[in-house]
């Protein structure tokens, strides 16, 4: 049974990528014209001047160069194998730079931004949700967390437009944007450091703050499962110190269900994150997702599609294979 | 005939009205729903009346000064495209609205769809659509959005809700089947089968109208993420191309840099919109699920 569920969850992690991979493959094809095509069309719209021999001969060449003259089957299987190798191709605007290594250039700014702002609303946030079901809790908890809770429902890249212009705008009290001030040269010291976590706070403190309402929300309804359970009446008939049966009894038992979107929100971290980093000019995957998509570079925009759905395909497989372990119940 | 119809009919009046009435004063007992309406209505009456009191035409681009602050003459302003910002709103909303709408309702009516027949059926049918499900759910839809997006020239309107919906089905599909479920070992489902009714008449007589109130929450949390989906497009620069709206206007002002121009009236009054909008679809949003769920009602 067990090993049964752990084959049927890989394969299923296999089938999303290659679904991925192929949806990444038919959906460009699906447009008229092909990308060499389309950057010849982009640059007579610039006004640059083409056609000739000469022009021919050049798409032919390009269209060698990526693939583009080989049947279409052909053109799958090698992008297939190729996907699956991480062998993303070369961008088309910063040819030859291939598209992997931006990738990597820019993951490190994302999962450190995103990762860090998550988590940190996840704790804030499931821990005022469980006070919102605890009876016993302080009656401030009730007034002030449902404000972050219709919070939650602002999208966090129009909340940091506003939060931009009102602490670096007009109060000019945190930089405009980018991952830490031009000219200096990302190094591994203290003064870079405090750099990078001024650049970061307002970008963070957006997602934090329409996030937490999120987990609270979510939290406050397994607590109050948990509240009904025979197990809590035990403990306080028992006579088990309050803070005891908050912490060690209700709020560890209702975080389960909370871990498992834990997971998942970090493996979203990357696709959520696209609009806060072109908000904030933050050197990410998002960043470099919509400049490629500005540029038309669809290798690039292939490429960064196919990391995002590889992160959150990853990290439900990981939860759905640990879950088991965090819950015994589960592998019945 | 005629007069036993009108019978039955003034016998179902008062009943109507009686429901209509406890669903008024239902509304006026949840502060939550009334303000979450209150919200909705006002973007609505926007949308609705603007038109009469705005030249829509303004919205165009080149059709007022450019970079003007609010003034009597354009109590919004006007953007470095020259469109006047209150045109733009009266414009933009609808066309949001409108979107989310279509979106939200063609994602529920597949989902539910999918649902009926995935908890209905059970066995391999239920396998395969539940396997399809989840195996879409994991899926950011933001970026296989943007893959189509970018791949389709020209974007419309109604082009940009067919899409949102073909990746907004796969949460009611979950919910709606779950509940049919249990459903379907009701005693009177039961009965129904041993009276002989064929499955499309047990699936849309007996099951569907009780999985309507749930419907209509997962429409209203469907018709909540289709907008959100379609305004990351807009911001994007990746939304229609012919209709000024509301996220659109917003990723112009980015473009230009209105924000270290200090041009707040061109970015800050689409946001404000959006903003009323999402709180709005939350309120209502988070009613319903308390009426669907009465266990959420106890607190908060």
């Amino acid at each position: 049974m067990k090993q049964a569920y752990f084959i049927r969850r890989l394969v299923m992690f296999f089938v999303v990528v290659i679904l991925a991979a192929t949806l990444n493959f038919i959906i460009p094809r699906l447009a008229p014209g092909d990308p060499i095509g389309a950057v010849l069309e982009e640059l007579r719209a610039r006004g640059a001047s083409t056609g000739g021999d000469a022009e021919d001969e050049i798409v032919a060449a390009y269209r060698a160069r990526f693939g583009l003259d080989q049947p279409v089957y052909v053109q799958y299987l090698r992008f297939l194998t190729n996907t699956l190798r991480f062998d993303l191709g070369y961008s088309i605007s910063y040819y030859p730079q291939k598209v992997e290594a931006a990738l990597l250039r820019a993951l490190p700014w994302t999962v450190g931004l995103l990762a860090l702002s998550t988590l940190i609303s996840f704790a804030c946030g499931s821990f005022f949700g469980a006070l919102m079901a605890w009876p016993r809790a302080p009656a401030s908890v009730n007034r002030f967390v449902p404000f972050f809770m219709v919070l939650s429902a602002v999208p966090y890249y129009l909340l940091g437009l506003i939060l931009l212009y009102i602490f670096a705008f007009v109060m000019r009290l945190l930089p405009l944007g980018g991952a830490y001030s031009s000219g200096t040269i990302p190094r591994l010291d203290l003064d870079f450091l405090l750099d990078v976590i001024r650049h970061g706070m307002l970008p963070a403190l957006s997602i934090v703050l329409t996030s937490v309402g999120f987990w609270a929300l979510g939290m406050r309804g397994v607590m109050v499962t948990v509240l009904g359970e025979d197990y809590l009446t035990l403990a306080e008939a028992k006579g088990l110190p309050d803070r005891r049966i908050f912490f060690g009894y209700a709020m560890r038992n209702a975080l389960l269900p909370q871990v498992t979107a834990l997971a998942i929100a970090l493996g979203t971290v990357a696709s959520g994150a696209v609009l806060v980093e072109v908000v904030f000019n933050y050197p990410g995957i998002g960043w470099l997702l919509y400049n490629a998509l500005r540029s038309s570079d669809y290798y690039m925009v292939q490429g960064v599609t196919f990391c995002l759905i590889l992160t959150v395909a990853v990290s439900v497989l990981v939860v759905d294979l640990i879950y088991p372990l965090l819950d015994p119940r589960i592998e019945r | 005939m005629e007069t036993n119809r009108l019978r039955r009919l003034s016998a179902a009046l008062p009943l109507l009205l009686r429901r209509l009435r406890a669903g008024a004063a239902y509304i006026a007992r949840t502060p939550k729903l009334l303000l979450g309406l209150i919200l909705l209505g006002a973007l609505l009456a926007l949308a609705l009346l603007g038109p009469s009191f705005v030249d829509v035409n303004d919205a165009k681009s080149i059709s007022v000064g450019t970079n003007k602050p609010p003034s009597a003459e354009y109590p919004l302003g006007t953007t470095s495209g020259g469109r006047d910002v209150l045109a733009v709103i009266v414009v933009g909303t609808p066309q949001t609205l409108k979107m989310g709408v279509l979106a939200g309702f063609i994602g529920v009516a597949l989902g539910v769809s999918l649902g009926l027949i995935a908890g209905y059926y059970g066995g391999r049918i239920d396998m395969a659509i539940s396997t399809a499900t989840d195996t879409v759910l994991t899926i950011p839809p933001l970026a296989i959005l943007l893959v189509v997006a970018a791949s389709v020239r020209t974007m419309s309107v109604e082009n940009m809700a067919l899409i949102i919906a073909l990746l907004s089905w796969m949460f009611p599909a979950r919910t709606i089947r779950a509940q049919v479920l249990s459903l379907r070992e009701q005693p009177y489902v039961h009965m129904a089968r041993l009276a002989g009714l064929s499955d499309i008449r047990i699936i849309f007589e007996e099951i569907m109208p009780n999985i309507l109130p749930l419907a209509a929450a997962s429409f209203v949390g469907a018709t909540s993420g289709a907008i959100l989906a379609g305004i990351g497009l807009e911001v994007l620069g990746m939304g229609p191309q012919r209709t000024p709206t509301l996220g659109m206007t917003i990723y112009w002002a980015q473009l230009y840099s209105a924000l270290i121009r200090g041009l707040w009236w061109w970015w800050l009054p689409p946001i404000l919109v959006l903003i009323v909008l999402f709180v709005g679809l939350f309120l209502v949003s988070a009613a319903m699920d308390e009426f669907v769920n009465p266990r959420l009602r106890r607190t908060g």
